[in-house]
């Protein structure tokens, strides 16, 4: 007998795993079960692996101090070989992470895996979505630089939204009146203990129930969950058609794990690592904070919410779709598996990816938020300025120096926050062009007090160069007939014609 | 004739022995249970304190800070400063240096703005030329008093209590602040009249002064 195989019965003689390891392994699975569909499961697992082992491999190095975290990141990507490598591996696998979790979510509610008797298994694993999101945070916490320091001014604002004790929860969250070293190191404890351990305990639930329910058969339309039939018809269907996961099933499972492994390897190499952005100095403002890519939707929805709506809305939604999620099993925890025949399912899940995918693309270029630098930085077209007169030129320079441009485009370029200019001489007419300047209004700031009076004339009269050659600007009717004491000429319309004005 | 109830056989006698040692024994592991418990319990309370410490130390947050001379603010300037926040360890690095605007209205009338904006926190940046202040994340617009202008915010910008002393400014300053923890004791105090050419309806910035002014 060789070595190797005495050492390995020595060691199974003691720990006696080969059964209960075999039994799991070569436990029988639904032919149908082993598509490649079903992957994105055990894809987590190994990104949830792979998160622990850099994440490991990074605590070696950094310290949670407010003082040097940052400094800490920086010895990481430049100092240390391969640590800028280790960084990126860890920041791409939490983004592969969430991704892939989402995705898994997708599938098994698509096929309906949720239904009896694997309710628990969905519960179990809304939390652990709730935790991934968690890690995510926190994560970008410890990142600790200006992005993060100002995102943690956002999640300290969104607490101190609670009635009645807001105030504690926010000085509970940072660990103090202020965002500072004590809010680092309990977001570290999160990261590193709290939320990972509870991550593994509920994986490792999430997975013994899946070994004990066994995986959900591929759906069919018609075959309906029935609570009292459905437990022996699954043990049918795995035992007359069934074959050992192992090897049956798991090869598709290896794959695409080493896929996913490679896929993070090579975004980290090509992409590198993210951050650290401007040092956690809060006394430089010239920063335009943005969450990382999996909470772009939550900033997109933050900025559209009316004032009015806004408290109730962070206070009350999230809960109610936890609600929803860990309801729903128990409400619709029998009946029709199959896609085909659920519609509803699937146009809510098609709703909610394109919500998602239209608020993180507005997220990417935030039309709401003014652009701080296009006042000084986006120059007025040449093309607007040719032909004019110095009163209209000295109008562009006053739309410069006073900031419109942060707030309102020209020629496709500065803040989307207001209408683009390049036409407003269509849209309003000098007077509307006055008003608006002077009192604001449509969610524009009044500029009543900061524009004298020649300003305000000489930006008027050049918004109102501003229109298509070919397309006159809006007059005022009554303007004519004050200049000239004559009435306008009848429009077709009064002689019972169209819309056309006569000209 | 007497009856004689036949003896336990050795089988029953053990059989009875047997519940009676279970029964004893699984009353000595429920007490062992109940000890942990109230070792635990009595261990965990005063824990909790620990882990609410930042809640419970209830001495305010609040301590009056130095800003400088009033003679270094011109009337009609809004000026970006920065203090070191008076609640801080060695190891808070940068984060405990807190920007601020101060608004010199006259000679010895100031209005002191947190630099967070009043709906989510981030740092709003001043213009002098439009005289605005604007917020880089969700486009919350304040004008140069402080007041909300546009965007989302639901009131204006929080400012700080102020008081000169001696020729110097002072602001009663310490934590962060948010809906529920004002910058100031009373939110409307030092809102200066904002003038008369702001015809525009505007959310009032000041609702329910009546929530606790700190957590």
């Amino acid at each position: 007998m060789p070595w190797y195989k005495r050492t390995y019965d020595w060691l199974e003689r003691r720990v006696q795993l080969e059964g209960p390891v075999k039994e799991a392994a070569l436990h029988c699975v639904p032919r149908s079960t082993a598509s490649w569909w079903y992957v994105f499961g055990s894809a987590s697992l190994t990104l949830l692996i792979l998160q622990i082992v850099t994440g490991v491999l990074l605590a070696l190095i950094y310290v949670p101090s407010a003082g040097h975290a940052w400094q800490t990141l920086q010895v990481l990507n430049h100092e240390l070989p391969l640590g800028w490598f280790l960084r990126a591996m860890h920041g791409w696998g939490s983004n592969f992470m969430v991704a892939v979790v989402l995705i898994h979510m997708a599938q098994v509610f698509l096929f309906g895996a949720y239904k009896f008797p694997r309710e628990l298994t969905w519960i179990v694993g809304v939390f652990m979505l709730l935790l991934t999101m968690g890690m995510a945070f926190t994560g970008q916490v410890l990142r600790f630089d200006q992005d993060s320091y100002w995102g943690l001014g956002i999640g300290a604002s969104i607490a101190g939204r609670i009635p009645l004790i807001g105030g504690q929860v926010v000085h509970l969250m940072l660990g103090g009146p202020i965002i500072s070293g004590a809010t680092l190191t309990r977001f570290f404890a999160l990261h590193v203990f709290v939320i990972p351990g509870s991550l593994l305990a509920l994986t490792g639930l999430h997975v013994w129930m899946v070994l004990k329910l066994g995986i959900n058969e591929w759906p069919t339309p018609g075959r309906l969950v029935r609570r009292a039939t459905y437990v022996k018809e699954y043990n049918e269907l795995a035992h007359k058609d069934g074959i050992p996961f192992v090897p049956g099933a798991v090869w598709k499972d290896l794959f695409f794990s080493a896929a996913i492994l490679f896929a993070v390897a090579f975004c980290a190499a090509v992409f590198g690592p993210y951050g650290p952005g401007g040092t956690p100095d809060p006394t430089i403002i010239q920063t335009v904070p943005k969450p990382d890519f999996f909470f772009l939707w939550i900033y997109t929805v933050l900025s559209f919410l009316p004032p009015s709506m806004e408290t109730p809305f962070i206070l009350l939604v999230p809960p109610i779709a936890i609600a929803f999620l860990v309801g729903l099993p128990l409400v619709a925890g029998v009946g029709e598996k199959s896609w085909w025949r659920r519609p509803v399912g699937v146009f809510a899940v098609m709703f909610i990816a394109v919500c998602w995918a239209v608020f993180t693309h507005l997220a990417t270029y935030t039309p709401w938020s003014p652009k701080m630098d296009a006042w000084s930085g986006d120059a007025v077209p040449v093309s607007y300025l040719v032909h004019r007169t110095p009163l209209e030129r000295q109008g562009a320079n006053v739309l410069q120096e006073k900031q419109c441009r942060n707030c309102h485009s020209l020629g496709g370029q500065g803040g989307q926050r207001g209408p683009a200019l390049d036409d407003v001489a269509t849209r309003l007419t000098e007077d509307q062009l006055i008003r608006q300047v002077l009192l604001g209004g449509g969610n524009m700031p009044s500029y009543g007090s900061t524009l004298s009076p020649p300003e305000t004339t000489a930006l008027v009269r050049f918004l109102d160069t501003l229109h298509p050659e070919n397309e006159p600007a809006a007059g005022d009717a009554s303007r004519g007939v004050a200049a000239t004491g004559n009435l306008p000429a009848k429009s077709t319309i009064e002689h019972g014609g169209g819309q056309t004005p006569t000209r | 004739m007497e009856e004689f109830l036949p003896p336990p056989s050795p089988d029953e006698q053990e059989k009875q022995l047997a519940t009676e040692r279970i029964t004893r024994r699984t009353f000595m592991m429920n007490v062992g249970i109940a000890l942990n418990a109230a070792v635990g319990v009595a261990i965990a309370v005063p824990v909790v304190a620990y882990l609410l410490g930042p809640v419970t130390r209830r001495k305010e947050y609040r301590h009056w800070i130095d800003l400088g001379g009033t003679a270094e603010f011109q009337p009609g300037e809004t000026r970006l400063v920065s203090y070191r926040n008076p609640f801080t360890e060695s190891w808070d690095g940068e984060t405990a240096n807190i920007p601020a605007y101060v608004r010199c209205v006259s000679p010895n009338e100031f209005v002191v703005f947190a630099i967070n904006c009043a709906h989510l926190g981030c740092p709003v940046r001043w213009f002098s030329e439009s005289q605005l202040f604007m917020c880089p994340c969700h486009g919350g617009v304040y004008y140069a008093d402080g007041s909300r202008a546009s965007g989302p915010p639901e009131r204006g910008l929080f400012t700080y209590d102020v008081k000169t002393e001696g020729g110097r400014l002072r602001i009663d300053a310490g934590q962060m602040p948010t809906l529920s923890n004002r910058a100031s004791n009373e939110p409307c105090s030092q809102r200066p009249d904002s003038g008369s050419t702001q015809i525009v309806t505007r959310i009032t910035s000041c609702p329910g002064t009546n929530e606790p002014t700190i957590g």
